[in-house]
């Protein structure tokens, strides 16, 4: 067990845990962060995406003694309000059916925008392609990308 | 045309008596008798909350709640039964807020998600409800506006009589409306009035769940709550030894108990949990079959020649059409096991304190949660609670109760609350599969091509009947066998999304592909020229509604350009499944040398649509679901144990392989059915019908990137 003071969301954190303990079990178990979910735990689905240092990470297979000073982004730190401009185009297109891998799909789709903020679709689909939606809402998260682009 | 209904007096107003807080229509949902009426304080709904939660309240202020008693798993039922309710109400939607109602045995029956079922058992107690409470608060307006009823209109909640010119909203009369007699009979609105239903309407949920709010059982925490993980026995077999000290040595474990084949590590945490599990050191042994997939090839072969199988219908003299053919048919298709791997992983908490259990969870089936509990602790289940979290999808997994108990076993064991959380591991090993099936289909055409024999043999897994006999083509041939085995496995097996019609769909309307190839006739017109069949001259029951089908066909065709461009190779298939009818038909080119899917043209009739977005969701993600299936997902077991443990192995279909999707939907004037499942059958054989146009390799099993069909060439998915 060590101390690790952390950065989220623009607060300081400090957790006492196992060096190895994802970053993923950190905010969902430690800081009752638990809008970043799990799904597969070996970074195949995206459900648990956060930014780390504003870059699209898979928590789940993120040791948090590798987290060092990192400024770490969670949905809940996404915006005060709910408001930034994926999650109203999320809201716009009404993406979600169960919603459940919404806040992984949200994190990587405002990270990719953010370093290409004006996608092609197929630039879209390749982002996107890293986050499995079990549901099928493909068709309307690659919409709300789009959408989100333009109306940044 | 209005639809009135009796509505019955005596279970109108439980509660007469006027307070400040507010009037609280309690209805009741699902019983035939029409909606209760309930007035009750704010302080007595606040204090009482647990035994009146299927209420639709309207608050002084004219907010409007309407408590949504069905598991939400992404079928949108949270959105689309108030919708209903609303809309009978004249409610402004803008002020209606919706909240999940708990397990209540009492108020509902049917409360639970499966089978598409829910909105056309509900459609009209819905609107009954809505229209009752309407009817109360024009009542109260009109006797305190000393006005005639037949004059006053209600819009967006706000309720006039124009005569006079007052106005107010729902929440001015909610004290008078407690005093009101109720009404003999309720008057529904005429569908072409409707302003809410028909209509986009958002997700209720959407704003928390695009902000990562504690929505589903997953984020549940509670003070002093546990953490378990289980590690379960494989198919077949039994614990011999449990050697738990170097789990328990993991910092952060603090309990490793035992029930039945399970071992359950604990602790305050979940990442110890996940570590631990893996240094449990469990010896099992056979305790029944313990079988690989080797073995059901086997079983299915020998069973399929030789098995003693069930009659399920039979029509004319089969034995002579097939003697007296001018050809014969003959055709066996396959499909893998198959997990439901929902994004959310199983979970629940349970907290048992002596006779008395909270559980808070993602299920499908509430009441099941509650009566297996009772069972296992010898309690009444009266003494269970159970809160509905929202589900991170269900596709059918959740209908087992098998994971809730779990948490009941740890946490009685522990004496402390707790919430078993399975990792995606335990997921695609921990069982309740799609079980895999075989069937053999057989066709005799005489000399003109005309179909006058049809067999159809199907061999399945702990499935029951693995047939739906009175489906098409049943009533549109003279000579017809329709027959099923069962094999008993040891591996579990439940109901998947469109259950037995998710693979059956695809293998018949494929056969029928084949069929017409023989024939020489186009998929289309041998599929019109059976169902003329079935209306002019049908031969015994038929389990369908022809004209429904004979309508998604045509639209189908149609707004595919079907046969139009020749170089787009199209597939055809229609089903009819969960009272609702969906044709599709995929569109691929070849590029390059390979067969590249474009696009999948869906027609349902559903009956009318109640949420357009929400309909599109179920039948694009129904297309998506049998898509990706069919194409990449295979569980394969050795031993008992499947091979493939995480989305590594077990591949699920992404954003790149979803071609353009384009939805219609038909209008036949019938009210609403289900969409959760419908659209999923059809998929697979319209992709490898089309599969088939283009290249002349035929797919008889799945999934089709693991035939040898595919061996030689990629098959690829661009949107147009
Ligand atoms: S849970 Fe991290 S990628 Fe799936
Ligand atoms: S919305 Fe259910 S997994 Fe994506």
């Amino acid at each position: 067990m060590a101390n690790y003071n952390l950065k989220i969301n623009g607060k300081s954190q400090t957790v006492d845990v196992e060096d190895d303990t994802p970053l993923l079990w950190v905010l969902r178990d430690n800081l009752g962060l638990v809008g970043t979910k799990f799904s597969c735990g070996i970074a195949q689905c995206g459900a648990c995406t956060v930014h780390v240092d504003g870059k699209a990470t898979f928590s789940c297979v993120t040791p948090i003694s590798s987290v060092g000073n990192s400024e770490v982004t969670t949905i809940e730190g996404l915006s005060e309000e709910g408001n930034h401009p994926v999650q109203k185009a999320w809201e716009e297109v009404d993406v979600a059916q169960c919603g459940y891998c919404q806040a992984g799909q949200i994190m990587n789709a405002a990270a990719f925008l953010k370093q290409n903020p004006n996608p092609s679709m197929e630039e879209i689909d390749n982002a996107m392609n890293r986050n499995i939606c079990r549901c099928g809402t493909y068709h309307k998260i690659r919409e709300a990308v789009a959408l989100a682009a333009k109306t940044k | 045309m209005k639809t009135v209904t009796k509505a019955s007096r005596r279970d109108f107003l439980k509660i007469a008596g006027t307070t400040a807080g507010g009037l609280f229509i309690g209805f009741n949902w699902f019983s035939c008798d029409s909606p209760k009426v309930e007035v009750l304080s704010t302080e007595e709904i606040l204090s009482q909350a647990k035994s009146f939660n299927s209420y639709l309240s309207i608050s002084p202020t004219g907010d409007v709640v309407i408590y949504s008693p069905n598991p939400e798993l992404g079928q949108n039922i949270k959105t689309s039964f108030p919708m209903v309710v609303a809309e009978e109400l004249e409610a402004d939607w803008e002020k209606v807020r919706v909240v999940q109602a708990n397990l209540d045995a009492e108020k509902y029956d049917r409360q639970l998600t499966g089978g598409s079922g829910a909105m056309p058992h509900s459609w009209e107690r819905l609107r009954k409800a809505g229209a009752t409470a309407k009817f109360v608060l024009v009542a109260a307006a009109a006797k305190t506006w000393n006005v005639p009823a037949e004059e006053i209109t209600v819009e967006k909640g706000i309720i006039s009589h124009k005569g006079s010119g007052k106005k107010g909203h729902f929440g001015e009369f909610v004290a008078e409306a407690a005093i009101m007699t109720a009404p003999e009979e309720v008057t529904l609105k005429d569908k072409k009035d409707f302003k809410i239903i028909g209509t986009p309407v958002k997700n209720v949920d959407a704003k928390d769940i695009y902000t990562g709010k504690p929505l589903y059982g997953i984020d549940f925490q509670r003070e002093g709550m546990k953490h378990a993980m289980v590690q379960r026995a494989p198919f077949g077999m039994k614990i011999k030894s449990v050697d738990d000290s170097a789990a328990r040595s993991v910092s952060g474990v603090t309990d490793v108990v035992q029930f039945g084949t399970s071992v359950a590590v604990v602790g305050n945490t979940t990442w110890p949990l996940l570590k631990a599990k893996k240094l449990l050191k469990v010896e099992y042994e056979a305790d029944g079959a313990v079988e690989s997939t080797a073995d059901h090839d086997r079983l299915f072969a020998e069973l399929m020649a030789k098995g003693k199988a069930e009659v399920k219908r039979k029509d004319g003299n089969v034995d002579a059409a097939f003697k007296s053919a001018a050809k014969v048919v003959t055709a066996e298709y396959q499909c893998p096991f198959l997990a439901h791997s929902p994004m959310e992983p199983e979970n629940f908490f349970a907290h048992v304190q002596g006779d008395k259990v909270e559980l808070v969870g993602p299920t499908q089936t509430p009441d099941r949660a509650r009566q297996e509990t009772a069972q296992l602790l010898g309690i009444p289940p009266e003494n269970i609670t159970v809160e509905i979290t929202r589900l991170g999808g269900g596709f059918g997994r959740r209908l087992r109760a098998d994971y809730v108990i779990e948490a009941v076993e740890v946490s009685r064991a522990i004496n402390a609350p707790v919430k078993v959380t399975w990792s995606r591991e335990d997921e695609l090993t921990g069982g309740a599969y799609r079980p895999a099936v075989r069937y053999r289909f057989e066709a005799a055409l005489d000399a003109n091509n005309t179909l006058i024999g049809y067999k159809l043999r199907g061999v399945g897994m702990n499935a029951g009947n693995t047939t739906r006999e009175n489906n098409f083509p049943s009533g549109a041939v003279d000579n017809l066998l329709i027959e099923s085995i069962e094999h008993k496995s040891t591996i579990t097996t439940n109901a998947w999304r469109a259950p037995i019609t998710n693979f059956l769909a695809y293998a018949e309307q494929s056969f029928l592909d084949e069929v017409a190839l023989a024939a020489g006739k186009d998929p289309v017109d041998l599929r019109m020229e059976l169902l003329n069949r079935a209306k002019t001259n049908p031969v015994g029951e038929l389990g369908y509604d022809v004209d429904r089908m004979i309508g998604v066909v045509k639209t189908a065709a149609e707004k595919s350009n079907w046969g139009k461009n020749p170089n787009v190779k199209q597939g055809f298939s229609v089903y009819f499944s969960h009272r609702s009818y969906v044709a599709q038909v995929a569109d691929i080119e070849v590029q390059g040398g390979s067969p590249v899917l474009k696009k999948v043209t869906a027609v349902t009739d559903c009956g009318m649509v109640v949420n357009p977005t929400g309909a599109n969701h179920q039948v694009r993600g129904g297309i998506v679901d049998g898509m990706g299936h069919a194409m990449y997902t295979n569980l394969t077991f050795e031993n008992g144990v499947p091979k493939q443990r995480n989305f590594d192995s077990y591949r699920l279909i992404r954003m790149k392989e979803v071609p353009e999707i384009d939805t219609h939907f038909v209008d036949s004037g019938f009210d609403p059915t289900g969409l959760g499942e419908p659209a999923l059958p059809p998929t697979g054989g319209a992709i490898a019908n089309a599969i088939f146009a283009a290249t002349g390799r035929r797919l008889r099993s799945q999934p089709f990137i693991e035939q040898k069909e595919f061996s030689d060439i990629k098959l690829e998915i661009k949107r147009a």
